[in-house]
């Protein structure tokens, strides 16, 4: 089981949270000038990367609050976590 | 009371207390201290079972969780335990155990006969003899698994409790030998927050059986002082019968604490077993080494074993294995033992070396003593009797040491302790996704890499030697100690031990290949599932070059001992089949748990009753519980399901209650429907951009229904939603949605809008709700509210009211679900249970009758409103469910983009429609196939399937919800609907809306 560091509550179990997948993809404001692969792309399409992933968690038994992270795939280490609507922080 | 093979006084066992048991129905006497396994040795009981598949006499081969042969059953019934070790079962008065053992005699085994035809049983037989004809496996399996077979699993419930424990530490110390143990000292002098767990029923690892000093102590004397010092630190805890069974990620270790196995009597105020979920920030792993056997000819007769197992039951328990005891090795660790044995009054009648001339002090120590040492010999094959070992037949190699070419004769002995090197215990590192690395100098895999914070130290880093493990466990404490931040304190000195030469060990999985025909009989590998060395050369002849598709095809490591034993030397001799290096073949994956876990353990208490899963009640509960309601689960809620009266059944109370509300009035309890409170400025935005309609223009005090569609354009939840104010709302979701829909909700608005001023409040608790329906509910609604007007004009339909009732705040809705007049009132939820009864009270005059959800479900179908979930998949769109006026065209919504997809419109999506059926008493089972045509002819082409099915008594006939391909333009045409039985059965596809289909009554 994974330990996740709330941002707002500190490390907890992986069990308090639940996972919102890739981070930092934009509600398009006008969906109807999509075509539909735009729209899929938005809608269906997301990363698998083998490394760094920005994503999104939900503190869900907890705080509820949502914050982004970035996690490895290989190691599963957690190498940042940044707000909602911040940029995501440098790394080398 | 005799124990013939019990020394005078070796050992710890407690020889004031002698204890009696009993083994397959004969009852012996062990001494308190003793584990099933030494006490039995003690009593010279050689066979403890039958092999797995050929039905061999089986002995005790290990000492410890290793063993693979000595597997037994305890207590009877529900407290049965089956597939334990003897060597891991502690002693206690009145034990009584039981071979596990696939046939009823220990002694004359019926089915032994399949020893005999052992060569029509080779690996992969099961694949290669009972895939064809396939219709023939019924006939095989019986007798299969009468052959087969480990065990019963208990009868009854189980009487025990179990325990979870979350742990934080700073450092966690897996195994409580010496280099455990300095390397805890190392980090509890540094003021850390110690854990150290050792899986036996006494702390000590190897020092419980070394004969060596250290600091000039004897070893016991060392282990005590160093454990009392250990005590006395507040923040350092030992526990003793706890194993780490896993070792997870971010340095999650889960360890298995075994409470009350080793007590007579059972309490049922002590748990039995208690599981610890440790978070650990650095991990010591101290687990030791299991010694490797070598694999020859018949080396499953009972009496060949571990020779560390030897020394354990002698120095531990005070047990000779065997009145004349052999040896067989590779490196200088059996000499110890033997020296030992001479000691303690036992016979050593040979060692058998592989190496030529070995030189190291203790060799030459035994060679003083006249223990006759057979240097440059290998022991070729076992031989001996159900009465277990007789004599090993000695031999001599060629000098590549290859092929075996001269016969030395025989060794005349009851017992032969075999030591082939150590296999460093590195699952826990192989769990924790480090890569045991084959280090060709030591012939061992030892641990690779580290990727969490994790260090192995002493045996299990493969060092064997007492000083190294000192060594090694003062360096993994002071650096654990630094990784968790501590401040190092004194760090101990190393412990003076007499340092003596040693000689090298030299690797040998298998007694090579014989020219002389010594002895032909199976080599095993895997004692557990008698895997032979010759299954293993069978895989690699059939082509199977990975270790990992070896192991499936020969069930080599799949016993309940996962391989302990047999797995190394199963890869070595696959690696020298192939024709590759070992540590190229590598090893089987090693996965939790480490030793088997109770199913006990790992449900804790949550398991059956109420904490299995929590139950949800309404505050009006207990009145549903009083007037006898039958209950139904909605999530976690508890529902009155119907309320029968007298002998009523389900259907007569269902058809009373319809008939009521229809006619009368009625009261639903509807508490436990989702409501989410919605404040702030932006309220409107937000409800305009997830439901599929308009909010900004309802007007307050007015209430909409609304469908709320997820991303991909498929209806997700619905509900009415009242304006309570400018900036304020109240939404209701269906029971099951709540918590869902507030998640959606919040998600939204934090990752997406964070702009929007709305604050979320889930007040599903704090609000009971009573709801009436009916005709005369207007009537009762003007008794309870004197004061207000509940005409059509004032209260219309689809409005909301504030009032006071009993002088608390309620709300007043005039909506229905039912197709009725009807009414909800919401109070605090601590009212609800009055506000119920004095319903009841004031509507006694006109009959008022309590319905369930089962009623709820029948006036709503008749109605055709939907249940999200149950007519709905998730593959429903509002144009689907023919409710196009409720999406929006002039503003953007959650799912509006994939709605209005080409793809969307198609006249061939299935569709929400009413079904009557040619039989108007036949109700269709929910989940019917529905298709165009009556014959069937394959491939059956599905149009469809029924959502909601029901008798409805106002009908007067069934009624049935549908989705159908293209249904909404087929109103009046025929589908057929595919019944378990056979029965093929006409319906006729109509509007869903079965009952007042202008909506008069409800908006009455």
């Amino acid at each position: 089981m994974l330990q996740i560091e709330c941002p707002w509550c500190g490390p907890r179990d992986q069990s308090e949270f639940s996972c919102g997948g890739e981070a930092h993809i934009s509600r398009p404001l006008e969906p109807d000038a999509l075509d539909d692969i735009e729209w899929a792309d938005y809608l269906f399409f997301r990363k698998n990367p083998c490394g760094r992933h920005y994503e999104q968690w939900c503190h869900i038994f907890g705080c509820r609050r949502w914050f982004n992270a970035i996690r490895d795939t290989v190691t599963y280490k957690f190498i940042a976590y940044y707000e909602m609507g911040a940029n995501p922080p440098e790394l080398d | 009371m005799t124990q013939m093979l019990r020394t005078p006084d070796a050992g710890h066992v407690k020889r004031t207390r002698p204890i009696s048991f009993t083994f397959n129905k004969r009852q012996y006497w062990g001494f308190e201290g003793d584990t099933l396994a030494s006490a039995l040795i003690a009593n010279n009981v050689r066979v403890i079972r039958r092999s797995f598949k050929f039905h061999r006499p089986r002995g005790i081969v290990g000492a410890w969780s290793e063993e693979p042969n000595a597997i037994v059953e305890i207590g009877a019934n529900n407290t049965r335990v089956p597939n334990l070790r003897a060597t891991q079962i502690e002693l206690y008065q009145g034990l009584v155990a039981h071979s596990v053992t696939p046939s009823k005699w220990l002694r004359f085994d019926t089915l032994a006969i399949s020893n005999v035809f052992s060569g029509l049983l080779p690996a992969g037989f099961y694949y290669k003899t009972f895939m064809w004809p396939k219709s023939f496996w019924h006939r095989y399996e019986k007798r299969i698994r009468r052959l087969a077979g480990l065990g019963y699993a208990p009868s009854g419930q189980d009487i025990d409790t179990y325990d979870k424990m979350h742990y934080f530490c700073d450092v966690l110390v897996v195994g409580g030998g010496p280099s455990g143990l300095i390397a805890a000292l190392t980090v509890a002098r540094s003021g850390g927050r110690v854990l150290l767990v050792d899986d036996q029923s006494e702390i000590g690892g190897s020092l419980l059986s070394k004969t060596e000093t250290i600091s000039g102590k004897l070893a016991k004397y060392w282990l005590k002082d160093v454990i009392t010092e250990l005590r006395s630190y507040p923040d350092v805890r030992l526990l003793k019968r706890a194993t780490a069974t896993g070792y997870y990620d971010h340095n999650f270790v889960v360890i298995n604490e075994r409470l009350t196995d080793h007590l007579e009597h059972h309490n049922e105020r002590l748990r039995r077993e208690r599981l610890w979920r440790v978070r650990a920030k650095e991990v010591i792993l101290a687990t030791g080494a299991i010694e490797r056997p070598i694999v020859f000819c018949s080396n499953d007769i009972p009496g060949v074993m571990l020779a560390s197992a030897i020394r354990i039951y002698l120095l531990r328990y005070g047990v000779l294995a065997g009145s004349k005891v052999a040896f067989f090795t590779n490196n200088d660790s059996v000499y110890h033992t033997a020296l030992s044995l001479v000691e303690s009054g036992g016979e050593v009648v040979g060692i058998v070396d592989i190496r030529k001339n070995p030189k190291s002090t203790i060799v030459e120590r035994a060679r003083s003593t006249g223990i006759p040492i057979y240097d440059d010999h290998v022991v070729v094959a076992a031989r001996g009797g159900f009465n277990g070992l007789k004599k090993v037949q000695l031999a001599r190699a060629n000098s590549q040491g290859d092929l075996i070419l001269t016969n030395k004769g025989e060794l005349k002995c009851d017992t032969l302790g075999v030591s082939g090197g150590w296999n460093p215990v590195v699952h826990l590192h192989a769990q924790s996704g480090g890569r045991p690395e084959y280090d060709q100098s030591a012939g061992m895999f030892v641990p690779g890499k580290s990727v969490q914070s994790e260090r192995s130290v002493g045996a299990a880093k493969g060092h064997i030697a007492l000083r190294e493990c000192f060594v090694d466990g003062v360096e993994a404490g002071k650096s654990a100690a630094l990784g968790a931040d501590l401040k190092l304190g004194q760090i101990p000195d190393i412990p003076f031990t007499i340092a003596e030469s040693s000689e090298a060990l030299k690797p040998m999985w298998e007694v090579p290949p014989s020219q002389l025909n010594l002895h032909n009989d199976k080599s095993f590998v895997d004692l557990q599932n008698d895997t032979t060395a010759s299954d293993l050369r069978l895989a690699v002849r059939e082509g199977y070059t990975a270790i990992e598709h070896v192991k499936r095809y020969t069930a080599l490591g799949f016993g309940t001992d996962q391989g302990k034993l047999g797995n190394i030397n199963g890869a070595g001799i696959v690696a020298k089949y192939l024709g590759v290096d070992i540590s190229e073949l590598g090893t089987t994956r090693f996965r939790p748990n480490y030793t088997p876990v109770t199913f006990g353990a790992i449900s804790g208490r949550s398991i059956g009753g109420y904490l299995f899963d929590p139950v949800r009640k309404s505050p009006i509960h207990e009145w549903h519980v009083m007037a006898g309601a039958a209950f139904e689960n909605v999530g976690q809620w508890k529902r009155p399901w119907y309320y029968p009266r007298d002998s009523e059944t389900m259907d007569d109370s269902v058809k009373r209650e319809c008939l009521a509300v229809r006619g009368g009035v009625g009261a639903l309890d509807a508490s436990t429907l989702g409501k989410i409170e919605i404040r702030g400025p932006d309220a409107s935005t937000l409800l305009n951009r997830l439901y599929t309609n308009s909010w900004s223009k309802l007007p307050v005090g007015r209430c909409r229904y609304g469908l709320m569609l997820g991303e991909d354009g498929m209806v997700m939840d619905d509900g009415v939603t009242a304006r309570i104010g400018d900036n304020h709302y109240l939404m209701t979701t269906t029971t099951g949605g709540a918590g869902p829909v507030l998640t959606w909700m919040e998600r939204w608005l934090q990752t997406e809008w964070p702009d929007l001023k709305v604050y979320l409040t889930s007040v599903t608790d704090q609000w009971a709700v009573v709801s009436l329906a009916g005709p005369d509910s207007r009537r009762l609604m003007a008794n309870l509210y004197p004061d207000l007007d509940f005409s059509e004009e004032v209260f219309p339909f689809m409005s909301v009211v504030s009032a006071s009732y009993v002088g608390v705040p309620s709300r007043i809705f005039r909506i229905s679900f039912s197709g009725e007049l009807g009414y909800e009132i919401n109070v605090p939820a601590n009212y609800g249970y009055s506000l119920w009864s004095t319903i009841m009270k004031f509507g006694e005059s006109l009959n008022i009758t309590p319905y369930g959800t089962e009623t709820m479900h029948i006036l709503r179908a008749e109605k055709g409103y939907i249940i999200v979930g149950q007519d709905t998949d998730g593959s429903v769109t509002p144009h689907d469910l023919g409710m196009d006026w409720i999406v929006s065209k002039n503003k953007d919504f959650i799912g509006k983009r994939s709605l209005f997809r080409e793809d969307m419109k198609r006249d061939n999506r299935k569709q929400f429609v009413g079904l009557e059926t040619d039989d108007p008493l036949l109700i269709l089972p929910e989940g019917a196939q529905l298709t165009n045509e009556q014959n069937r002819s394959i491939p059956v082409d599905m149009v469809g399937h029924v959502t909601s099915s029901y008798m409805s008594v106002e009908l007067n006939r069934s009624i049935a919800l549908a989705l159908v391909k293209g249904g909404i333009k087929r109103h009046g045409g025929k589908v057929y609907a595919h019944l378990i039985d056979g029965r093929i059965v006409p319906a006729t596809i109509r509007s869903p809306n079965f009952y007042d289909p202008k909506n008069k009554r409800q908006e009455a």
